[in-house]
């Protein structure tokens, strides 16, 4: 199990309003950025968002603003906050999304002024993609056209809860019920 | 002899009297360092160290220790810059100070230019495998000298002073010094060109040259910086600063084993380097996830229409594509197979060059304390790929400007780390990149006999152009707040846009017209990147003066945002010769501030107008009265635009940051904007709208991923990209059967395109 220092463990509101982008620039600079972290930090924020979501599977990790990795009677799943799952979480979950490609420069103005984009003659493109069920842009990718799509995260949960932080992973603990 | 420092000069006598060899007890450096290494090798441990016996027996004196070295080389560094005359190294600190163990491991490293980490290690180490100690000889009072990039460096005009520091006839540790040069000589003037492509054009090499004994510099080493740069007070100066620097951390370290004994300097010295292991894997433990983690980061070269020699004279697109592995252990991996093969260009970035990006990275994501040393080096695997653009295999090319490979490539880092931030819940620790810095201004100029007579200096009317606000970039947003506006660069983190009348003191021809805002340069997210911003300058008194620009991203992106934020916008060129600024001038009508939006800058300057949409051009002649328009990017946005709160938006539109017809686009925000009172008005009704319009698009404009997957497999097999597009991928292919086999096995077909 990983020590973590020796700090009071940061309040919990303010790691929520932390969540919420809401906390003071005074807060954050004295009491959030500096070492050592507050160790407990995973936890309380996973209970925070827990709190919040609306389905009672246990949230494994974060993956990003919107989606999560949770542990459902199927499966580990991809889901997004609107509660719409993506796919299992072995696989990609872009390859369940929907997508909108900008290549042209006309495309490209709608975000940026004219000058300030890729030049059309290099087919570089950004996708934007969404969730299905929320249509939340859940990611954007800046690459030329026809470069693969890769997976940013593929996080390895039952070592890090079972290593670094000595304890099965939520859904794997017996009879428990987050 | 003519060492002034009685101690020195003792050290040396006792070196050649006894004829012994220089490491500790009786061996020579080679046996010191091969047995280093293999015990690391062996152990995973710095030298096998099983326990910090100092640290955890006598704390208090490890500390003091370690806060009295470290404050020694920050010392150096505050007190040898005012020994430069270049504003570079005096006005922005572009220097550093590091301090070595005999085999080369950085124990410590002051403020500053903290890329250099682990630069004089490889320079280091590479003088001891060529044995140096037997051959050309290691003596107290010898000074060498390297800037050669493929033996230990970042680039060419980062150039390092080495000094070895004795007690008791045993070399203790090393010195090092670095300062960023705005000149050393070579085809073009400039600190970071993209005009070379060789070696040669680069200037002056140091090859871990000795320049220097008995504390003094080869009076040919001096006429050879005398006669090569382009400004050889700033050469001579800022070397004389280094090894200032150099001897006062010697003269600290001698201090040191007065007060506590050598033995306890060397077992501290041992122990600091196995704590900074120790450091970065708790710190990967504490804040990171265990997994992997990838992003791609790309950089353009759009030389076909600027490039002077014929092998130059071809757009490049380069691929830095960068996976990462956190293991449980606290271990961690940065793999760059895949990217780009070396070129003849100036962006080749050797070994040194990826580890100084690596480590100017860490110290401000994963080390804050400053204890960033050798030791997270051992606890961090790189693969940069022998004969990429990563880890040429070829010295003879230029590695004049592999900031072009770098400053993309770390994005891409910064996005993996900020990726594990985010997911262990470290959230204020998120960064989603930065911009590069550029429009990097370059050049030089002679100044008219009329004006060298106002501004007397004897050294002559040559006037160097290298102005380094460009240090003042917008920087990425976090998870919890926006990018901070036009005040980063990522090889720098005391990022300082230097007063203009410095940069006019010394520019002797340029006169600024103007900094501002840059409008619609910072990337879009719920939390926005770090704004831009832009200048127009102007020549007078000049003869003639040349200057060429580079900037990145220009013709393409260099990489995304996060989670559903986009990247700051790209960059490009304006500029204006044979004006009739004068006249203006003399009318007291409108001269150009700027360039927003863009194609305003001409309203208000008649002559020869040159706009490109790649922002890098390569030397031009710029006359009196000529314009010349430089911008400094955006930094990348963090999640789904209509996230960000309305009053944000009202915010951006006022302090202009983005323009009225921006937020609607991309943030449905819909309002009256009164350009006298920078008031936007908003209103609520059309905002609703707006937003929920944008929703609908998002649905009626998507596709689902496998018509997407169709529609670009398509293109795979007709090979329907651009020229640059194919041509990167075939490089790539060319040097890397591993990415060859994952772009067939991604798309199922065979033989890359077409």
């Amino acid at each position: 199990m990983t020590e973590h220092g020796s700090q009071e463990e940061t309040d919990r509101q303010q790691i929520a309003k932390l969540i919420e982008g809401e906390l003071p620039w005074d807060e954050l600079r004295n009491d959030v950025l500096p070492d050592p972290k507050d160790g407990q930090r995973f936890e309380t924020t996973r209970e925070i968002i827990q709190s919040k979501v609306g389905w009672d599977d246990p949230v494994l990790v974060p993956l990003n603003d919107k989606l999560y990795a949770v542990g459902t009677d199927d499966g580990r799943r991809v889901r997004c906050e609107c509660g719409h799952d993506f796919c299992d979480l072995d696989e990609h979950w872009k390859e369940h999304a929907r997508v909108r490609v900008r290549e042209d420069v006309e495309e490209m103005e709608e975000i940026y002024p004219q000058h300030q984009t890729p030049h059309p003659e290099w087919t570089f493109q950004l996708r934007e993609w969404f969730c299905p069920g929320c249509f939340a842009q859940v990611d954007v990718d800046a690459v030329p056209a026809t470069y693969p799509v890769k997976r940013a995260f593929d996080p390895d949960i039952d070592a890090f809860y079972e290593e670094w932080l000595g304890k099965p992973a939520p859904d794997r603990r017996d009879g428990a019920a987050d | 002899m003519s060492i002034e420092n009685e101690r020195v000069a003792g050290e040396k006598r006792r070196v050649r009297e006894d004829g012994d060899e220089i490491g500790w007890d009786g061996r020579s450096l080679q046996e010191m360092l091969r047995e280093t290494e293999a015990l690391t090798e062996e152990t995973g441990r710095y030298r096998g160290l099983e326990r910090l016996e100092m640290k955890e027996e006598s704390r208090f004196e490890y500390e003091r220790l370690y806060s009295r070295l470290r404050g020694a080389l920050v010392s150096a560094r505050e007190t040898a810059l005012h020994v430069s005359a270049s504003p570079i190294v005096r006005e922005i600190g572009e220097l550093c100070f590091q301090i070595y163990t005999p085999e080369g491991d950085s124990i410590a490293v002051s403020t500053g230019i903290i890329v250099h980490v682990h630069t004089g290690s490889l320079a280091i180490k590479w003088m001891i495998e060529q044995d140096y100690e037997h051959d050309r000889g290691i003596e107290p009072g010898d000074i060498f000298c390297n800037n050669d990039n493929d033996l230990g460096n970042v680039h060419t005009t980062d150039v390092h002073t080495i000094v070895p520091i004795f007690h008791d006839g045993e070399l203790v540790a090393w010195a090092d010094g670095v300062t960023h040069e705005i000149d050393i000589g070579g085809m073009s003037a400039g600190h970071t060109s993209p005009v070379h492509t060789r070696r040669f054009e680069d200037g002056i090499y140091a090859t871990c040259e000795k320049v220097g004994k008995d504390d003094e510099r080869f009076q040919d080493w001096k006429v050879r910086g005398e006669r090569s740069t382009r400004t050889p007070q700033y050469w001579d100066l800022d070397e004389k600063c280094r090894i200032a620097g150099c001897h006062m951390i010697r003269e600290a370290v001698h201090d040191i084993i007065d007060d506590v004994g050598a033995e306890t300097f060397k077992q501290f010295t041992r122990e600091a380097v196995e704590e900074g292991r120790q450091t970065m894997e708790s710190r990967v433990q504490e804040r990171l996830f265990p997994g992997t983690y990838q992003s791609t980061s790309f950089a353009a070269m759009p030389f076909e229409e600027e490039g002077w020699k014929p092998e130059q004279q071809r757009d490049h697109l380069i691929h830095l594509p960068v996976e990462m592995e956190v293991e449980t252990d606290g271990t961690m991996s940065v793999d760059m197979e895949g990217a780009s093969p070396q070129g003849d260009h100036s962006f080749n970035a050797a070994e040194g060059s990826m580890t100084g990006g690596l480590w100017v990275s860490m110290t401000q994501c994963l080390l804050h304390d400053g204890k960033v040393n050798d030791g997270s080096h051992i606890a961090l695997d790189t693969n940069f790929p022998e004969g990429s653009i990563t880890n040429p295999d070829d010295p003879q090319l230029s590695f004049h400007a592999p900031w072009g490979t770098i400053m993309p490539t770390f994005q891409s880092v910064w996005q993996n780390v900020s990726q594990g931030f985010f997911s262990r819940g470290f959230r204020e620790e998120v960064v989603t990149g930065y911009s590069e810095t550029s429009d990097t201004l370059q050049g030089g100029g002679t100044l008219m006999e009329s004006m060298a007579q106002l501004i007397p200096d004897e050294v002559g009317d040559y006037y160097p152009i290298g102005p380094f606000d460009l240090s003042c970039q917008g920087l990425g947003a976090s998870a919890v707040r926006d990018g901070l506006d036009w005040g980063y660069a990522m090889w720098n983190p005391e990022s300082d846009m230097g007063d203009i009348e410095e940069w006019e003191l010394t520019q002797w021809g340029t006169q600024y017209l103007s900094r501002q805002v840059k409008t619609d340069s910072a990337g879009h997210g719920k939390y926005r990147g770090g704004s831009g911003w832009e200048g127009v300058m102007t020549f007078m008194g000049n003869d003639e003066a040349s200057l060429l620009k580079t900037a990145q991203p220009d013709v393409t992106f260099s990489v995304a945002g996060m989670s559903g934020g986009y990247p700051g916008s790209t960059k490009y060129a304006v500029r204006a010769h044979d004006t009739d600024l004068q006249a203006r001038a003399r009318q007291e009508e409108p001269y150009p501030v700027g360039d927003t939006p863009p194609g305003t800058f001409e309203e208000d300057i008649d002559g020869d107008i040159v706009r490109t949409e790649r922002g890098t051009y390569f030397p031009k002649q710029f006359d009196n009265y000529d314009l010349v328009h430089f911008q400094m990017g955006g930094g990348p946005g963090w999640g789904d635009p209509l996230d960000r709160p309305v009053e944000k938006v009202v915010e951006d539109v006022e302090d202009q940051i983005f323009s009225p017809g921006t937020v609607e686009d991309v943030y449905g925000v819909v309002g009256e904007f009164d350009e006298d009172t920078l008031d936007f008005e908003i209103d609520e009704d059309a905002t609703d709208e707006a937003r929920e319009r944008i929703r609908e698009r998002r649905d009626a404009e998507s596709m689902t991923y496998d018509e997407f997957f169709d529609q670009e497999r398509q293109r795979v097999a007709e090979a329907d990209v651009s020229d640059q597009v194919a041509t990167m991928y075939e490089e790539v292919f060319d040097i890397s059967e591993a990415f060859a086999e994952e772009f067939e096995a991604f798309w199922g077909t065979k033989g890359g395109l077409g």
